[in-house]
């Protein structure tokens, strides 16, 4: 692997079964994504785009090919291999925030820190600090139900790199936001790619969120279909 | 944050549903921990009986006599250290649902024989003293009101007539499962007054409870005392004290095992129940776990979460079952006292209580974790709850 590059995704292939159907969903697909990168991945509907970030993420499997992560290849490696390699490499960004429910924002952020060996008081000055950067350091004893949704958005965020992971990765993560949180998102978003040269891997419909993205890759049926990957939106 | 504070907070996400189940499990566990009472109840004689003592009654039938003279024949019998000889009087006191045990026992014999009643020196001179005396057992006395001196009449059934008695000594057990229901009154006055009124049942005794020296030669001994009454009009059966005891037991066997079979189904009720809650549970959060494993948290952390969100709701209606079982217990045996002479919830109970809530939270929880973690990921992040 090249010095620079953190993800290296190589001939990879992926289907989906559907009784005797085989119905192919990625089709060779190959390309690096360097270190602090900001990558958009856009194309229509069942291109394969939120399949793709799934196997980046370690939350699914390829058919073949290999996706090597910070030197590690992530297809060969267990489920429980993978339950740990995501605790420490991965911080989700989904559409719908899924917060979970019954727990203050505070709570929620800590969650991945409770698979870690931080002590309480650790765990409580990490917490604090990424809620701090999203701009909710006064919103943390409150539930999700109390939240906006862009507020919710941005709990998600705090989740996310609370574990300071290698990439983070985000599945339309305007997707549920109206056109002001959805661009206070995409600030925040740009600000930890900026600031703290996160390398973020992100699945979007929308021009507006890929505009903060140094690299947008179009998928079609399966298929990377731009070669020049310059983002020139 | 706790993992324990997750798991009760997903246990009261729905409070009603939650608190539901655990009144079904507090009401389940409150009618297994009577029901067993209701049966250790049962076997509390038997608990209490003595491996020194025997039993010998009529070989026919324990209604059926037989006549005084074996005494001493029967103290004769090498390994027999005491006998003592008694009748079931059967008598009522005002009306019959004031049932209680009463016996007429040759006195002395009698309280040499169950040293487990304990009864104050000068109340049993007192009561040695008075033909018409009769000692009470400390709940009897209590459940009456009688006191020392006061005389009861009880109506006779077996041995007609208005028989007339003064409370002369209130026994305790000197054991927790000694039966303190019992009337007793002198041998000598039921059998004094036969010779007057029906001279032909006079000197014949119900039973003869016999101390032996050695309980390791309880079997010979049996033996030797029914020997001596082979082929006689009046032959003998001999057996532990306990074995005789159990033969009354035997006599609701199959009510009994209608009670306990009972008691184990209404756990298997309670599992389907507890199942249900959390299967509805679970499947509702499809998604939320999916969350948990994308965040890094493995299958057995999941297991954890959903076993031990099962095991809270379980562990609070075992809580609150105990905690309920003990005053209903107390209730129980205020209302039916003198059918269940000694009728307390066992440390076994409460125990079965635990495990059988351990089980139920365990077994209820399986198969929601194998779904969950049949579900893949990115599968589970479609389902919107």
């Amino acid at each position: 692997m090249d010095s620079g590059i953190i993800v290296s995704i190589n001939g990879l292939n992926k289907s989906y079964h559907r009784g005797d159907q085989t119905i192919p969903v990625l089709n060779d697909i190959s390309f690096d994504i360097a270190e602090g990168e900001f990558l958009a991945l856009m194309g229509p509907s069942g291109s394969g785009k939120s399949t793709l970030l799934n196997l980046i993420a370690g939350i699914d499997q390829p058919d073949s090919g290999s996706i090597i992560i910070g030197g590690v290849d992530v297809t060969t490696l267990s489920e429980t291999e993978l339950a740990g390699w995501r605790a420490l490499n991965v911080g989700f960004i989904f559409q719908f925030y899924n917060l979970i429910p019954v727990l203050t924002a505070f709570e929620n952020v800590e969650l991945p820190l409770i698979l870690t060996p931080l002590s309480r008081a650790e765990r409580k000055a990490h917490v604090e600090m990424a809620l701090k950067v999203v701009g909710l350091a006064d919103r943390m004893d409150h539930y999700p139900g109390q939240l906006s949704g862009g507020q919710e958005q941005r709990v998600a965020i705090a989740r996310a790199i609370v574990t300071d992971p290698t990439i983070l990765v985000a599945d339309e993560p305007t997707g549920d936001l109206d056109r002001i949180s959805a661009e206070e998102i995409m600030d925040l978003m740009d600000r930890l790619n900026q600031e703290s040269k996160k390398t973020i891997i992100m699945v979007t419909h929308d021009p507006r969120a890929a505009r903060k993205a140094h690299v947008i890759r179009h998928l079609d049926k399966g298929i990377l279909t731009n070669a020049d990957s310059q983002n020139t939106l | 944050m706790q993992i324990l504070k997750i798991l009760f907070k997903n246990a009261f996400r729905h409070k009603l549903r939650t608190g539901l189940t655990i009144l079904s499990i507090t009401i389940a566990l409150l009618a297994f921990g009577l029901l067993r009472t209701v049966v250790n109840a049962w076997y509390a004689g038997v608990e209490a009986s003595s491996a020194y003592r025997l039993v010998t009654r009529n070989a026919v039938s324990i209604i059926f006599s037989l006549p005084l003279s074996y005494k001493d024949r029967i103290r004769q019998v090498e390994g027999v250290s005491e006998v003592s000889w008694g009748n079931w009087f059967g008598g009522i006191y005002i009306d019959e649902k004031n049932f209680f045990a009463n016996f007429a026992v040759d006195a002395k014999t009698y309280f040499d024989l169950y040293r487990e009643y304990a009864i104050p020196d000068d109340q049993k001179i007192a009561f040695f003293r008075d033909r018409k005396g009769f000692v009470a057992g400390r709940k009897l006395a209590r459940r009456f009101g009688w006191k020392i001196g006061d005389t009861i009449v009880l109506k006779g059934t077996i041995y007609p007539g208005n028989w007339e008695f003064v409370l002369r000594g209130i026994y305790r057990g000197r054991e927790p499962n000694a039966d303190e229901t019992v009337f007793m009154f002198h041998w000598d006055y039921l059998n004094e007054s036969l010779k007057k009124t029906a001279p032909t049942r006079a000197d014949q005794v119900g039973f003869y409870m016999i101390g032996i020296q050695d309980p390791a030669r309880a079997i010979s001994v049996s033996g030797n005392i029914d020997g001596l009454f082979k082929n006689s009009f009046a032959e003998t059966i001999t057996e532990t004290e306990k074995a005789f005891t159990l033969g009354f037991v035997a006599m609701s066997d199959t009510i009994i095992t209608a009670i306990e079979l009972v008691s184990f189904v209404v756990i298997i009720i309670i599992l389907a129940v507890v199942a249900n809650t959390v299967g509805m549970s679970v499947r509702e959060r499809t998604n939320e776990y999916a969350v948990f494993k994308t965040l890094g948290f493995g299958g057995w952390r999941i297991a954890g979460l959903i076993l031990g969100e099962s095991i809270v709701i379980t562990m609070m209606g075992c809580a609150v079952g105990i905690a309920a079982t003990f005053p209903a217990a107390t209730a129980f045996a205020a209302a039916m006292g003198a059918y269940f002479p000694v009728f307390k919830v066992e440390p076994a109970t409460i125990w079965l209580d635990i495990v059988f809530s351990l089980s139920v939270g365990i077994l209820a929880a399986i198969i929601p974790v194998y779904r969950t973690l049949k579900v893949k990921i990115a599968d589970g992040l479609r389902m919107i709850e």
